[in-house]
């Protein structure tokens, strides 16, 4: 199978171990991932913030290059999935922007490639069943409970992935790899990221909140799947018992007994070691 | 006559304000409602007042992280967050001063980087927000040296063909 990446800005930087560990268990599951060449940024939530025309047309560029490539486009970060996946809706939906977009942008859109999360080719592609048959270091001890934020089940007509009140994706893979998931009732609230900057004293305490209530749950740490969340999550808590939150790829990574996994603990702001330690999942 | 506030919204956002019984569902799940002067149900309400000025100026317009609780959880299917865009869109265009000055600075140097390097490029953003914003100086210097250090904010913004196509779609999508 081939797919079409799309890193977005956060791959590059806040979140090069999300990257890192999604193109290392491709590889390792024998999954093509080719990054979409000369992507631009998305616009995130500063464009649909700002200009309603900016907010279809920047993701818009990023859909006609990957529909030139052929192959379903792959994004691993929950806001760049939002916004490509919001416009591939309008393009779907609405002829009269369709046609404003296709000019602004200068392509003729066709709707043969899917917008995709890497959870969902992971679940769907490849199956937890296929994916449990790869592990050689199960994450028996490991007690996480899985933090989805916003934008990968919200709005659901425009995201169409998961339950977008009870997300069980990421758990069902997460369990076919040993680790223990927690139920808890706090997976899509959000974290608060686009005001992590502006506004950090509120998303402090939306952090703290979430934190509070994954340890109550008997976690020790969280799992992500969006580089805006894992980053605000690591960087907005206070208090000398951090919480560790890890990407799902690496900890997929980590049970497939990738040695690259290694080098992915290191660029976290809060260090996952201790727990992976106390857990028996350090060598 | 000019447009009814409400009018003016519904036709931006493609919804119907008008349809809100005030159940305050979206209130109840907000994760900034605490912040807010209003909170997104009374803002539903004064858009209908035609209350204009209060809506364009207030806060609550930027402290809306778009997370789309509200919008999944309305019974009658308004997608608040939507309403949220639009009115932002016209607090821009009627040059209102931002209730969170910050939030819109925030927004506005994003674009602005998006502009000229057709991606983000965390170091110029995060080092002309620290300089313009009124957040203290001191604050989060921390966090982005624990950044920098990991190598994670790179300090030369990325070169790719993008940027010269995105200068483009900016002037095409005023």
């Amino acid at each position: 199978m081939s797919y079409t990446f799309y890193p977005g800005c956060s791959l590059h930087s806040t979140g090069v171990e999300y990257g890192a560990s999604t193109r290392a268990v491709f590889r390792h599951l024998g999954l093509e991932l080719n990054e979409l060449p000369d992507w631009n940024c998305c616009g995130a939530s500063s464009a649909h913030a700002l200009s309603h025309a900016l907010a279809l047309t920047l993701p818009a560029r990023n859909l006609a290059l990957a529909q030139a490539a052929g192959h379903d486009l792959v994004i691993p970060c929950a806001a760049c999935f939002s916004r490509t996946k919001s416009v591939d809706h309008v393009l779907r939906t609405d002829l009269r922007a369709r046609a404003e977009i296709e000019t602004a942008v200068g392509f003729r859109f066709t709707g043969e490639i899917a917008i995709r999360p890497v959870l969902a080719v992971l679940d769907e592609d490849y199956g937890s069943r296929r994916i449990a048959a790869q592990v050689k270091r199960p994450l028996n001890g490991l007690k996480v409970v899985t933090y989805y934020g916003c934008l990968l089940v919200r709005p659901p007509d425009v995201a169409q992935f998961d339950d977008p009140d009870d997300p069980h994706v990421m758990a069902e893979l997460l369990r076919a790899v040993g680790a223990d998931v927690k139920p808890w009732s706090y997976a899509t609230e959000c974290c608060g990221g686009s005001l992590s900057l502006s506004r950090s004293d509120i998303v402090y305490g939306l952090v703290g909140r979430l934190v509070e209530r994954a340890r109550e749950a008997g976690a020790q740490a969280l799992v992500t799947a969006c580089p805006l969340c894992q980053v605000n999550l690591e960087m907005r808590q206070t208090g000398d018992r951090k919480m560790p939150a890890f990407y799902f790829t690496e900890l997929l990574g980590l049970a497939f007994g990738l040695p690259e996994a290694q080098k992915w603990w290191g660029k976290h702001l809060i260090d996952p070691r201790p727990v992976l330690r106390s857990a028996g999942l350090l060598l | 006559m000019a447009d009814s506030l409400t009018s003016e919204v519904n036709r931006l956002s493609g919804e119907s304000v008008e349809l809100c019984y005030h159940c305050h569902k979206c209130a109840a799940g907000c994760p900034v409602v605490n912040a807010m002067d209003y909170g997104p149900d009374r803002v539903l309400r004064m858009v209908t007042l035609d209350q204009r000025d209060q809506v364009l100026r207030s806060r609550d317009i930027w402290l809306c992280a778009g997370c789309y609780t509200c919008a999944t959880r309305c019974p009658n299917d308004i997608d608040i967050a939507a309403v949220m865009d639009a009115l932002r869109h016209m607090a821009v265009a009627a040059d209102c001063p931002a209730g969170e000055s910050d939030a819109a600075l925030f927004h506005r140097l994003f674009l602005r980087v998006v502009q000229v390097w057709g991606r983000s490029h965390e170091a110029a953003l995060l080092g002309l927000f620290k300089l313009l914003s009124r957040v203290p100086l001191r604050d989060d210097v921390g966090a982005g040296i624990g950044l920098f250090v990991r190598g994670k904010v790179p300090i030369l913004p990325e070169r790719s063909r993008a940027a010269a196509e995105v200068r483009r779609i900016f002037q095409r999508s005023r």
